[in-house]
């Protein structure tokens, strides 16, 4: 099952590769990983998208809360969460097409941020599986490029991650 | 006081004293210099010089194991970082705590590919428990607080501190902190008293009880809580290769090693027992061989260990209890004192004489009509000679598992060998580390002609340094290990594992300086070994090349991916 695993960790250089570096070397899967700092400059918060049998995520969650560095460790999915994830995309607009693009872009709640003279760039955000409805109901061959950041995700109500 | 202004070299050094290091193995090269500069002009602790980075870290990984105390090497940047490599994975796979200094190029020529530069962080990450590459010389003191602080708490492991040459030049204040904190690394010490009163519960309803210890026990000094525990309970207990001497063989519930070159007895009880205390072991692969062979005969498992990421690895576990060993062991014996009066000793009573029918298969006899040495008898009479009181090392292979199985410990930190990676060439250096530590015991290391020489450079290290090591080679003339395997699962077909061209090892050890004796008949063997214990050469290094049965073979074995249960006995071929 795909989990989103959202974790605090000292903010000093390395601590990417160690996180990185663990899941190669276990041979766990990665969806996606994000990380930055956080509004506490001493801490950088990482969301890594993994998937794996419940026995895998335990290990997973573990073995990251083993890790030195690691502050603090959540698996979103033990609870009700919101997740969201930015995806920038460039079509080909031709003359006929633009304004089935800008329907299907309202449609999920995409903006045009730029219309060039023959593609549209498109911003949307949303669930990772919305992003992914989106590319579906674009025709395939009108898509130039697509950029996304992968899930974030952060628990509902008084469910939070903080030290 | 005015805090001095020392150079970082000095600070490095100030700061091993402060941790009342008493022995730093290594060797020098450019990133270091400074360092063995300060180190020339202070007496507090002594420097090992080896000759390889390899067995610097095995030397302090040894000493560490043999004290319980956190080793220390020192190795220059790029190749002596990257010789170190070996030792510190030896190190990691076991939990050992040794803490590694290495120079790194100056701070301005990093990622240059400057001369003996590499990633040493960046290469040691996956080997070490933690790593740090100091770019402050602010940064020294207190990182080399933690990294000892790290290596010697929770579970313990190597800990890797890089140190580029210009941080070493620059002066700074010196301040070792007394203390340290770390919001990210809170190890549990304490276990759940409610999964305690549980585990101790199931033990006593239980009607094939079993105990099952590893190396946890003698890294956290639980021996002794385990001991009186097992003892109290009478019930069967077997030791993991990392675990022997954690309670004393000797004792009639101890059914030797086990896994898979573990007895009859200890395998078939782990098999078919029905409640199973887990102490500081981890149920690895050459442990319980097939996990889901192993959960076949239903059982319930209380597992004790200080890493929660141990627990539920490889076999789900009922009762989990995460803490130091040793204190979780004390709180069982009290909830166990609690309940004493309801618990019968009768129930177990068939169990046991289950379990005697399995002893008296005798799985480690071996037959010996005394024509040719057999390497069995040659680790029972060193146990006899040694009154089973000396420090064990072994490098890896048959000479090491026959070690186990026929050398019985008493006593934790006696038997030191690389279980988790399994490292020939350890057994040398090893021996090194036990001797320095405990200059008047006596040190054995069991070894191999293949093995011996992957660090036989050390001969030249322990005549330096006096050490009066005996070097138990069991000569074969093989890789005896891989020769086991070919024969049973290759079709006999000995692809590489031949040891042609074998130096004269009598000869090569005198060379270093050494006593070397050849011992070719099974009945020199003792006088032999008492010669080489004697008092006469109690100040010598003695190197003792025995030539044994080339085609011995370790038993019982467990094949690769088998259950516990399937165990191929000597008298099944």
């Amino acid at each position: 099952m795909r989990h989103i695993i959202s974790l605090l960790m000292e903010n000093e250089s390395g601590a990417l590769s160690r996180v990185s570096g663990l899941f190669s070397a276990r041979g766990y899967n990665i969806e996606s990983l994000t990380v930055a700092p956080t509004e506490d400059e001493t801490l950088s918060r990482m969301t890594i998208v993994t998937s794996g049998s419940n026995k895998v995520i335990e290990q997973i969650v573990k073995q990251l809360n083993k890790l030195i560095d690691v502050v603090k460790v959540l698996d979103l999915n033990d609870g009700r969460h919101i997740e969201r994830e930015l995806m920038i995309v460039k079509v080909k607009a031709t003359n006929k097409y633009r304004d089935e693009i800008k329907r299907i872009s309202d449609t999920f709640g995409g903006r045009i941020i730029e219309m060039a003279e023959t593609t549209f760039t498109i911003e949307l955000t949303g669930p990772s599986s919305e992003l992914d409805a989106y590319l579906h109901s674009l025709d395939k061959a009108a898509i130039i490029e697509t950029v996304r950041t992968g899930a974030l995700g952060i628990g509902r109500g008084d469910r939070i991650l903080k030290i | 006081m005015k805090p001095e202004i020392i150079t970082g070299a000095e600070i490095t050094i100030r700061s091993l004293q402060e941790e009342n290091v008493e022995f730093v193995f290594g060797y020098p090269g450019g990133a270091v210099l400074n360092i063995y500069d300060a180190i020339f002009k202070q007496t507090k602790f002594k420097h090992v010089l080896v000759r390889h980075e390899q067995a610097a870290v095995h030397a302090a990984d040894a000493f560490s194991r043999a004290t319980g105390k956190v080793g220390v090497a020192l190795v220059t940047s790029g190749p002596g970082a990257t010789n170190a490599v070996t030792g510190i994975a030896t190190a990691y796979m076991d939990s050992i705590p040794i803490v590694i200094i290495s120079g790194q190029v100056p701070t301005h020529a990093i990622g240059q590919d400057a001369f003996q530069e590499c990633d040493t962080v960046g290469i040691t990450r996956p080997c070490v428990k933690h790593n740090f590459l100091v770019k402050d010389i602010n940064n020294i003191a207190n990182t080399i607080k933690k990294a000892f602080f790290i290596a010697s708490t929770g579970r313990p492991g190597p800990v890797l501190v890089d140190i580029p040459k210009d941080i070493t030049a620059e002066t700074a204040e010196f301040n070792y902190p007394k203390t340290i904190e770390m919001r990210s690394y809170n190890p549990v010490i304490k276990g759940h008293s409610g999964q305690i009163r549980k585990a101790i519960d199931l033990l006593i309803n239980a009607k094939k009880p079993m105990v099952y210890s590893g190396g946890g026990v003698v890294l956290g000094n639980a021996s002794e809580s385990l001991t009186k525990l097992v003892k109290r309970l009478d019930f069967p207990i077997t030791n993991t290769l990392m675990g022997l001497g954690g309670f004393p063989a000797s004792d009639k519930n101890f059914l030797g090693m086990l896994g898979m070159h573990g007895t009859y007895q200890a395998n078939m009880a782990m098999q078919e027992c029905d409640v199973l205390l887990a102490v500081g072991a981890r149920f690895d692969d050459r442990v319980i061989g097939n996990p889901e062979h192993f959960l076949k005969n239903p059982k319930k498992i209380i597992h004790i260990d200080i890493d929660p990421a141990s627990i539920s690895k490889r076999v789900q576990i009922d009762v989990p209890i995460v803490g130091d060993v040793n204190l979780v062991l004390i709180d069982f014996m009290k909830a166990y004192k609690e309940v004493e009066k309801n618990y019968d000793k009768k129930l177990i009573a068939p169990w046991k004489d289950e379990i005697k029918k399995w002893i008296d298969i005798d799985c480690l006899a071996y037959k010996d009509d005394g024509s040719v040495i057999k390497p069995q008898l040659v680790i029972q009479k060193l146990h006899e000679v040694t009154k089973g009181d000396a420090f064990v090392t072994s490098d890896v292979g048959q000479h090491q598992m026959w070690a186990a199985q026929y050398y019985p410990f008493n006593k934790p930190r006696r038997w030191i060998n690389s279980g988790g990676l399994g490292t020939m060439g350890v057994g040398l250096p090893y021996a090194m580390g036990c001797q320095l530590a405990f200059p008047d015991s006596q040190v054995a290391c069991v070894t191999g002609e293949a093995s011996i020489q992957m660090c036989i450079q050390e001969l030249s290290t322990c005549k330096q340094f006096n050490l009066p090591i005996k070097v138990i080679t069991l000569n074969n003339r093989y890789m005896g290990m891989v020769r086991q395997w070919q024969e049973f699962f290759y079709g006999n077909r000995y692809a590489e594992s031949y040891m042609d061209a074998l130096p004269d090892f009598v000869k090569l050890a005198e060379s270093y300086g050494h006593v070397g004796m050849k011992i070719e008949k099974s009945s020199d063997i003792e006088s032999a070994l008492k010669e080489a214990f004697s008092p006469k050469l109690k100040e010598r290094l003695v190197f003792m090349d025995f030539i044994t049965d080339q085609t011995e073979n370790v038993f019982p074995m467990i094949p690769n991916g088998k259950g516990l249960s399937e165990m191929i006995l000597a008298e099944d071929l």
